[in-house]
Parts: C-alpha cells; structure tokens; sequence
C-alpha cells in the first residue's frame, strides 16, 4: 500500500515537472521572428491560420505585418524602441486561437494585431478584454468582434458597413433591379454581409428574386445556385464571399452562357490574381476594396515590391490592412508618448484614447478615424474591373 | 483497499492521480507559477477527456464503432449555451449552470437515443455510418438556425436573420454560422475535474452493474447472449444513450469556456470525431483512464510543439504515428516484451529498485 502510494507521488511529481518545464518566464516563445537578445523591445503579437484551410490569409497577414516591423525597426523604431514580432497559428478554430493567445501572453505580447477571421477573433477579444491587452484587427469584419469590448478596433470594413453601402451603390445606379444572392451559409463574413445587404435591400426597394446558398463543403461547383438565379431572371449577382469562389462562378456562369452584372464585396480583391483563371472573365465584375495592389502611389508600390520580393505573390487587401495596422498602431503609441516599460494595461488605456485622436492616410484609404465603437471611418469604395485593372467609378 | 476487486483498485488509483495533479495546477496556478497557455488548457483538457470517455464506453463495452461523438458534444455545447444565453438576466449564475448542464447532457442523450432506435436494432458497421452522417447533419443544421429573442418570445428560422421578423430591440441568440456569441464564462478547472471523475465513476459503475455485464456480453456474443434471453436492443440503447450523454457533458464545459462558440469541421466535425476515436484507441480500447491520459497528451502536444511553428503538425502527425506502432504494432509489441518495455515490466522494475534501496 505505502510503495502503491509512493509511485502515485511520483508520477504526479513527474507529471507536474512536464507543466513547470514551460513556465511562465516567458522565454519559451515559438516563431519569434525579430531577434531581441535581452533588450527592451514593443512586443507585438499577431495571430491568424497559416495552416488548414484559410491559410493564404493568414500568412498574408503574417508577411505584411513583419515588412512593416523590419522597416520600423530600420528606422529607429517606436518612440526608441524595436519591436520584436511573434506570429502564432490558429487554423481559424476559435479555441486554438484562444491557446495561440496565451502562448503569445506567455512570450510577453503587449500588444496584439489579430486575428484574422471574424469566429476565432470573438473569442479572442473576450480574453484580451479581460486581461487589459489593446487589440486591432486587420480583417475580422464581424460586428460580435467590437461589440462591448472597448480594447478591440477594426482596420478593415464592419460586415454591416458592407452589406448596407453595397446595397444603396447598387439602388442609386441602377445597376439592377432583379438581384440574385449567392452566398456562403457556412461561413460568418459572408452571411453578414448578405443580412445586411438584404435588410438594405428592402429599404431601398430593390427586388431580391433568388438567394442561394452553399456552405464550405461543397464550394467548388455552383452550377445549381447558378441556374436557379437564372431562372429567376436576376440581371445582377451579388456575391458576397471570397475571390476563389468567386472566379469559379465566374467560370461556371460564362459556361452557362448567363451574363448578368456580379458585384462582389472586399472578398473578390484578389480574383485578378488566381491561377489558371481566364481574368477576361472578371471584366465588368464590380467589387469593393480600399486597396488595389497596382496602385500608383508610392506607398503602394513600396509594400507590393517589397512583399513580393520577400514573400512572392500579390498582397490582397488583408495583408495590405495589416501593412496599415502596424502604422497605426506606431502613430498612436507616439502620439500617447509611450515606453515599453508601461504595464499592458496602461499601454491598453492610453492607446484606446490615442487611436480615437489618430486620423492616419495609408495604403488603405485616407484619413482614417476610429469610433469609441472600433469602427474605423474609411467607406468602401466601389471598382470595377476593366483592362485587367481596378478602375475607380465614383 | 486490499479486499476490493482489481478494477475498483484501479479506478480509485485513476481518481486519486487526477485529484493529485488537480491540487498541484491549482497550487501553481494560485502562486502564478503555471503558464497562461497551461491554465487556458486544463478545461478543454477536461472536455476532451469527457467526450473520449463516453466514446471508450461505446467502442470498449459496446463494441461498436461510432464517427459522431463530436456531434453530441455539438449538440450539448450548443443546447447548453442557447439556454444560458437566453435565461442570462433572468436566472442567477449558479443554479443557470446547473440547469444548462442538465439539459445539455439530457440533449445530447436524447439524440443519442433516438439514432440508436433504429441503428442499433441492425447488426454490421451501420453504427458508424449513421454517426458519421448524424455528426455532419447537426453542424449544418446549426448553421442555418436562427434564434432571436424579443419581448414576445423566441423567433426561429432556417432562413435568415431577417426572416426572424424580430421587434428592433429583439436580441439575436443563435446567429447561424456566427454561432452563440458571448456565452457566459463558467466553466472552472474545479467544475470540469468534479465532473470527470463524476463520469469515470458512472462509467466504471455501469460497466460493472448488471446491465454492463450483459453489454459486455452481448459484445463478446451477440447469438449465446440472445439464448439466455438478454434483451439485446434494450441494452445497447441503455449504454449508447449513456455514452452520448457523457460526450453531451465534455460540449457543456467546453461551450461554457469560450466566448464565441461556432460549428466547424475543426471543433464539431467529423475531423473531430476522429481525433477523439484516436483518444480511444491510443488510450486502449476499454480503458477510462488510458482515454483520459491519451485525451491530455494529445490536446497538450500541438500547444508544446509551438516552438517548431509551421513544422509542428507535421511532427504531431509523426508522433501520433510512432505511439500507434509503439502501442499496437505486432512486432514492437514483442520487441517490448522480450526486453522488459511493458507497463508491467517497468512497474515491476521500479518496485525491485525500491526494495534495493
């Protein structure tokens, strides 16, 4: 009995030296990719899925953060200081994005750019809420991100925004007057975008003839939500969802010899640059997007250059964002006068009031403002494809 | 202690590990000693383990095969939460916890059951391909339900938000793919450790009783069961419901420690389901406690391996490969006995050690 209870100690002592051995030095911190040796750096903390299925966002996110950090840091950093950066994975899983948060508060993060899709970031933003840590969101467009939680801000466009500016956009130019929807029920961006959108809809009259949905398992052939919006005799396709879906019905609709106007949202930035997609297809597609990558300015043309000398590839408007987030959150930390030294909290504090008093001109748009709300100002703008470019129709 | 049989001994030694190691986080965790990616752990560690204990009821005692526990534990997290977001203002936290937890594990039964009616009259793998099905029909299901809730009462639809045809003030419970956002947080280490060793006890319990010696049987021997005279539907649907309802408590806890509680192919689907089987059989198929330890060793291993960053899940993959042949494969499983590499051959090497001493 005594030697049966003396092993019982042991492997509980054994056990337990498994959970002390990655303690809470903070030392233990995977992917941190800035070295810091020892010296007072910013840690900044990103998350978002570089694995599964939404992966392409989440490294463009990952890349477009450490190009801004490495030309910060290049430049002398923030008020003196480096910023180291530290990028964690959460495959899109609300929980694994919770762990991938602790992990990051374990390395030390003070501040957090994340995460990128709209599940996982709610329940990040209800940790970071509880323990103080200021939050800014490259992508997650979901109302239920900002909602009640004071630290979190958006750089992107909110889901409601989108949904409701497509709407009067498509009313005030009549660029239709049968509209059918096609949209991902599985998906939370996506479903947001089409509530809003069809509240709007019916206060500004526009007639809806088919809403059609599909859901992530079955998104490679549309060709029934196709034919039943054209059945229905709907002269314009709003689709609100991603860029690799939306060059397969783009593909599938020409098939079908069906040709009415489609109006993506910020999802379809991107749809020029998808493999083996004939991009004549795309002529006429109306989409919205605050970034367009073959923009003249210099900025622009700084960050693609950059991004697709290190990275390869076309940065989408996600990383472009993320570009932004960096910048913005450089502008308020200045702006509050901060040093590294100051608790999470303090920095959390000083930074909400900050960024409500920044008014930032970046890669995507001009003169940004946030509300206490965490909505950024900027409106989504209308483009239209032509040429195989983005051309302006305001 | 001696004059207990040898399955009680071992779940007594089971029990007393988990409240051993219990004290020690509780310790570390109140002196600040324990990592935040630990303590944000050890209550999904606890789900998991509850739902990879109902399935090893199903699988080990049973003996048939099931693809849908995350479907239960769906159906529990989601039931569970819909009630303690709706009563959120109404009734008190304690006794709402209470109440969700009952009827998040009476749902997750229920449905249980139902599948089992038809399924488990059938002899053959069907089990498993009615599971799998069930599993993915309750994600999509949920998400395209639309729960709202205004000053005249609850509003469903299968449609849409606006469909709900709610007052403006009304307040959205269940926002389709969105899922249930801000489920109160109550879910403790404490709550999730009292009900894993609820559930190891009423698992060993009823596999002991009467009932799961007849399980145990019919298992063994459908034909010579069915001669004695066991009724064998009755039995089955007893330890299946039993099995769904222990998932149904691992989705209670596991809802009620996120705020933002969605169903995907990650958390609920069949991908998840697997990785619970795998709890099961790398645990040992009929061993509660082997299910628990393989449940916390696999849900900490992808956590511990961040450090490797994009290489992880591939040496996850790498490692769940090298115990499956360690635990399992044929020729290992000799190597290990020629050359003492057992459980028991270690356990008897460490007491000779200590006798040394």
């Amino acid at each position: 009995m005594k030697k049966r209870l003396l092993s019982l100690g042991l492997c509980a002592a054994m056990t337990a030296s498994l959970f002390v051995g990655c303690g809470s030095n903070g030392s233990n911190g995977g992917g941190d990719n800035v070295e810091t040796s020892g010296e007072l750096t910013w840690r900044l903390g990103g998350i978002g899925p570089t694995t599964g299925g939404a992966a392409q966002y989440g490294q463009g996110v990952m890349n477009a953060i450490q190009i801004a950090v490495d030309e910060i840091n290049e430049a002398g950093g923030i008020n003196g200081y480096q910023i180291s950066f530290n990028f964690q994975d959460d495959e899109a899983d609300a929980q694994k994005s919770v762990n991938a948060y602790n992990t990051l508060k374990d390395w030390g993060m003070q501040i957090l750019e994340g995460t990128v899709t709209s599940g996982a970031c709610a329940a990040v933003s209800a940790e970071t809420y509880n323990d103080r840590i200021f939050q800014i969101t490259p992508s997650a467009s979901s109302t239920s991100v900002t909602e009640g939680h004071d630290n979190t801000f958006q750089i992107c466009f909110s889901d409601p925004n989108q949904g409701t500016v497509s709407a009067d956009y498509i009313a005030e130019n009549g660029l239709g007057t049968k509209i059918g929807i096609i949209y991902d029920s599985s998906d939370p961006y996506s479903s947001g975008v089409y509530q809003n959108f069809a509240t709007e809809a019916a206060n500004v009259g526009l007639e809806i003839v088919a809403t059609e949905a599909f859901t992530a398992d079955n998104k490679t052939d549309f060709s029934t939500q196709l034919q039943k919006c054209k059945d229905a005799k709907a002269d314009l396709l709003f689709l609100p969802f991603y860029y690799t879906e939306g060059s397969i019905v783009l593909t599938q609709a020409n098939q079908m010899g069906y040709a009415p106007t489609m109006f993506g949202v910020d999802g379809f930035d991107g749809l020029l640059g998808v493999e083996n997609f004939d991009v004549k297809l795309a002529e006429g597609v109306y989409l919205l997007t605050p970034f367009a990558a073959d923009a003249e300015d210099e900025a622009t043309q700084n960050f693609v250059s950059k991004y697709e000398e290190q990275f390869g590839g076309t940065p989408n408007q996600f990383a472009a964002d993320a570009y932004d987030g960096v910048y913005i959150i450089k502008e308020a930390l200045e702006a509050a006068n901060l040093t590294p030294e100051a608790s999470n909290e303090e920095i959390c504090d000083a930074l909400i009031s900050a960024i409500q008093e920044v008014n930032y001109n970046g890669l995507t748009g001009e003169g940004m403002t946030w509300n206490e709300l965490g909505e950024v100002s900027k409106s989504p703008k209308a483009v239209i494809i032509q040429d195989g470019g983005y051309v302006s129709v305001q | 202690m001696k004059n207990l049989n040898k399955t009680t001994q071992k779940l007594i030694t089971t029990i007393a590990v988990i409240a051993v190691l219990y004290a020690i986080m509780q310790t570390m965790q109140s002196t600040g000693n324990l990592s935040s990616l630990m303590s944000g752990l050890l209550v999904p560690v606890c789900a998991y383990s509850l739902v990879a204990v109902g399935l090893n009821l199903c699988v080990g005692y049973l003996g048939e095969l099931s693809l849908g526990h995350a479907g239960f534990m769906c159906v529990g997290a989601f039931t569970s939460a819909f009630f303690s977001k709706a009563f959120q203002e109404s009734i008190p936290d304690v006794p709402r916890f209470i109440l969700a937890l009952v009827i998040g594990t009476c749902a997750a039964a229920l449905f249980g059951f139902l599948i089992a009616i038809p399924v488990l009259r059938l002899s053959g793998d069907y089990l498993a391909i009615v599971t799998l099905a069930f599993g993915e029909i309750i994600k999509n299901v949920i998400n395209v339900l639309y729960i709202g809730k205004d000053s005249s009462g609850l509003h469903f639809s299968m449609k849409d938000m606006m469909s709900l045809g709610m007052e403006p003030g009304g307040k959205i419970l269940v926002n389709g793919p969105q899922g249930i956002t801000g489920t109160p947080r109550q879910s403790t280490f404490t709550i999730a450790v009292i009900l894993l060793i609820l559930a190891l006890v009423v698992a060993h319990n009823f596999v002991n009783s009467r009932t799961g010696r007849a399980v145990k049987a019919i298992r063994d021997n459908q034909i010579a069961a069915e001669t004695v005279g066991l009724p064998i539907t009755k039995y089955k649907l007893i330890a299946f419901t039993i099995s769904a309802a222990i998932a149904g408590v691992g989705g209670v806890i596991y809802a009620h420690n996120i705020n933002s509680l969605t169903a995907t192919t990650n958390n609920f689907g069949y991908n998840m389901s697997i990785m619970i089987l795998v709890y099961v059989v790398l645990g040992g198929i009929g061993n509660f406690s082997g299910s628990v330890i393989a449940a916390v060793v696999l849900t900490m291993l992808p956590e511990m391996l961040r450090g490797l960053s994009n290489y992880r899940m591939l040496i996850y993959s790498i490692v769940l490969i090298v115990l499956m042949l360690f635990n399992w494969a044929p020729g290992i499983l000799k190597f290990r006995e020629e050359h003492g590499i057992t459980s028991k051959g270690i356990l008897d090497r460490f007491k000779k050690h200590k006798e040394v001493q």
